[in-house]
């Protein structure tokens, strides 16, 4: 076991444990925020960088801070090793940083996005953006494209966290999209138009962070935050058949994946449930989903939204919004 | 200031060939070091003679070598870094084109001492030329006994592969280079692991310059201390530089460490002062991405000592008034150049060969790029100065590889030492445009 302090929250983590999943153990307000990594797919993470934080001390054997902010994600813990996240001011300017650029190029077109209201980077600019933006840049621009018959892609939105690119090579068959040209005009794509097409390609849309891939079936249907989330299962022959359908009324208007508090599913499910069963005889109800977040979702139904001071340097900000 | 080793005997005629380079003394380093040398003594040697790393970043070769993991039963590789693609810098394309046995001659002594049996050459694809002359040394170097199975004799055996690679900078970054080398796109990897235990094909990798191979060969035939009485200090042997901007001989030059800055550029043996009799201006001394610094700080440290070719001596300072040797790209440009259109030439460069894998290397590189644009074309705030900063700041040590810090030095020290020059930017967009003769008009702004 390895000893390792996050915030001045000391835990015993085994060997190999990521600062983040060593903080996710701790969990609360010292797990740094992550765009990019994704704990059940291999290989992902690294790329967004808002997951930085300072490590102060190396190791008990080698006491000495490391001079570059560290990608938590991605880094693994060592003994005696001292973090610091949002105790540490340069993290948090660090981090007020990469959300300005991830929203350089970002269209801010959530009143008419289907992920408003469950995206994670609506959750991270309002933690952790800076309150007013000065680019005056034209922001690249891509049409919107179907990459299969039910997933509709907006480059426009997409922050290249390679989430999906993962997914599709460690949960489907085949991978026939990928990241196309480099630097800031790289793009995820298809060589072939409608080309995504295999029976788990639903749980794409469930990966992506922000609201780059979007399901067809539920495009313009209803704001989430409208809708009523309940677990529910049946018996599928391809998957574990666990998922949240989200009902509006009586009607199933989406199904999903069933979420964690980290907006990771628990079950890849395949797209018959996702994209057929949208009949409540289809599907045995087992009660209303919990979404832990703080997220605009739990507000309406089930849970009333508290003020929320889960950002530190912040909270001041936070709680005047409300 | 004499002291010539890689370049020694450029000038005989036919010495890319493997019969006149053999002549000169070729091979003899390889005999010595399988026939009478354990691995562990060419270590010893190369550390011995403090060689550094040519690539960049100076990092000592010998130090870098005993990081391999020589523990696991897994193959071992050794690769060889010529994606040499930072503006300014030519001198591992000289070198590869006239010497090749120089750097193959190195290849094998440094594999022996790594314990190498497979060996790649990751070439530029915009060397394509080069290949052929590459591949052809290698078929020789076989034909001659000195590559292949059981070389001259001994128990040891390495075979070498050129690969070319398809023109991107970032392929120059290590790990970027051995995703490329397998196949993929070239995306730097997520470190650590670093090579030394996971690199090419998840195998234990060292990844070297050309220039820091090619100079292994004449290590081991003069002996370790021998070299590390070249140079001066830490900074031991000779440099290639190669050299070019506004100066009346540009070109690759073999310096001794320790040469002064002034006399490099002003020497007849060297640079031979600035072209037109003009006045120096700025020296980019180590490629495009280390910082740039004015004339003043150029040829005399803050602290009013010479500034010389070493690497110690152009950091002096810090980045405040210093500067890097980095891969010895000399780049020198004299009273008329401008510094914001150069600026902006080089966040141009840096945006267009941004991976686009991690966020602020991907999007700062292209915003930098961006403002400079206005400012060059006398469409900038003076606010857009600092925000030039801000942004640069925000990229450097925040990305996963260095091309996020090589992006944002430029920019940074452009500013540190020229702001008045970007206000005048600014406030004289008019006259800006008369001084930037065959620029874009600003009349042709999207």
């Amino acid at each position: 076991m390895l000893k390792v302090t996050i915030d001045n929250i000391p835990i015993d983590v085994e060997d190999g444990t990521t600062i983040l999943q060593a903080a996710r153990m701790i969990g609360g307000k010292v797990v740094p925020p992550a765009m990019c990594y994704y704990s059940k797919l291999k290989g992902s993470g690294g790329k967004c960088r808002t997951c930085l934080v300072k490590v102060a001390q190396s190791s008990a054997k080698d006491p000495r801070p490391i001079p570059k902010l560290v990608a938590s994600c991605s880094t693994p813990v060592q003994d005696g090793m001292v973090v610091q996240n949002l105790t540490s001011p340069e993290v948090v300017e660090a981090r007020k940083a990469i959300v300005e650029f991830l929203l350089l190029n970002h269209p801010l077109d959530c009143p008419v996005c289907d992920q408003a209201g469950e995206c994670d980077l609506q959750d991270l600019s309002f933690g952790y953006g800076m309150e007013e933006t000065e680019t005056v840049e034209e922001r690249r621009e891509f049409p919107a494209t179907d990459i299969g018959d039910k997933i509709k892609l907006h480059m426009n939105r997409c922050i290249l966290c390679y989430r999906c690119v993962y997914a599709a090579d460690q949960i489907t068959g085949k991978r026939v999209h990928g990241v196309l040209y480099r630097g800031d005009v790289s793009e995820i794509g298809t060589l072939i138009k409608q080309a995504v097409d295999n029976d788990f390609s639903g749980n794409m849309i469930d990966v992506c962070p922000v609201g780059a891939l979007t399901d067809k079936t539920f495009r313009f249907k209803s704001r989430v935050w409208f809708l009523k989330p309940m677990n529910a299962h049946r018996d599928c022959p391809a998957c574990a058949g666990k998922v949240t359908a989200w009902l509006f009324g009586e009607e199933i208007y989406r199904v999903t994946g069933r979420k964690d508090q980290y907006g990771e599913l628990e079950d890849f499910i395949c797209n018959e449930c996702r994209f057929e069963k949208k009949d409540p005889g289809d599907w045995i109800i087992e009660g209303p989903r919990h979404i832990k977040r703080q997220s605009v979702i739990s507000a309406n139904h089930y849970e009333r939204m508290k003020k929320q001071s889960i950002i530190l340097p912040i909270a001041g900000k936070m709680e005047d919004q409300f | 200031m004499g002291g010539k080793i890689l370049l020694a005997n450029i000038d005989v005629p036919g010495i890319r060939g493997f019969d006149v380079y053999r002549e000169t003394g070729g091979y003899k380093s390889v005999e010595k070091a399988l026939k009478e040398m354990t691995p562990a003594m060419v270590n010893t040697e190369v550390t011995k003679s403090g060689l550094r790393g040519r690539g960049g970043a100076g990092f000592p070769t010998g130090l870098k070598w005993s990081f391999l993991d020589r523990k696991t039963d897994r193959p071992r590789y050794l690769v060889c870094n010529a994606d040499e693609s930072e503006p300014g810098t030519f001198k591992d394309r000289y070198l590869m084109q006239h010497l090749p046995h120089l750097l193959i001659e190195g290849l094998i002594i440094s594999s022996y001492a790594l314990g190498v049996n497979t060996c790649y050459i990751y070439i530029r694809g915009e060397f394509k030329y080069l290949v052929g002359i590459l591949e052809h040394a290698i078929l020789e170097a076989r034909d001659h006994g000195f590559l292949g199975e059981r070389i001259l004799g001994t128990d040891y055996s390495l075979k070498i592969f050129v690969h070319p690679g398809a023109g991107a900078y970032i392929c120059g970054e290590e790990t970027a280079l051995l995703e490329s080398l397998e196949g993929k796109r070239g995306n730097p990897r997520i470190k650590p692991p670093f090579p030394a235990f996971k690199g090419l094909y998840g195998c234990p990798t060292v990844v070297n310059n050309v220039e820091t191979l090619a100079a292994v060969g004449p290590i081991i035939v003069m002996g370790g201390e021998e070299y590390a009485k070249f140079g001066k200090g830490k900074s031991t042997g000779t440099k290639l530089i190669s050299a070019c901007g506004n100066i009346n001989k540009p070109g690759v030059y073999e310096i001794e460490m320790g040469l002064p800055v002034e006399d490099f550029i002003y020497g007849a043996a060297y640079c031979g002062g600035i072209k037109g009799d003009k006045y120096l201006k700025a020296v980019i001394p180590g490629g495009s991405s280390v910082p740039i610094l004015p004339a003043d700080l150029m040829l005399s440290t803050a602290k009013g000592e010479r500034r010389l070719m070493t690497y110690e001596s152009l950091a002096d300072g810090d980045f405040a008034t210093g500067t890097m040797l980095g891969s010895g790209g000399f780049i020198v440009f004299d009273e008329d150049a401008c510094i914001v259109r150069n600026t902006w030439n080089l966040a141009h460069f840096y945006r267009h060969e941004s991976c686009g894998q991690c966020s602020p290397c991907r999007e700062g590189t292209g915003w930098m790029e961006k403002v400079l644009f206005r400012i060059e074309h006398g469409q900038g705030k003076l606010s857009d100065i600092d925000l030039l900063v801000r942004i640069s700041k925000n990229i450097e040590g925040n990305t996963i590889c260095p091309l996020g810090d090589a992006a944002a030095w430029p920019v940074a020290s452009a500013i540190r030492h020229f702001r008045r020059e970007f206000e005048f930017h600014v406030e004289h967009p008019e006259a800006v445009k008369h001084i930037n003769h065959g620029a874009l008009p600003v009349s042709a702004l999207p």
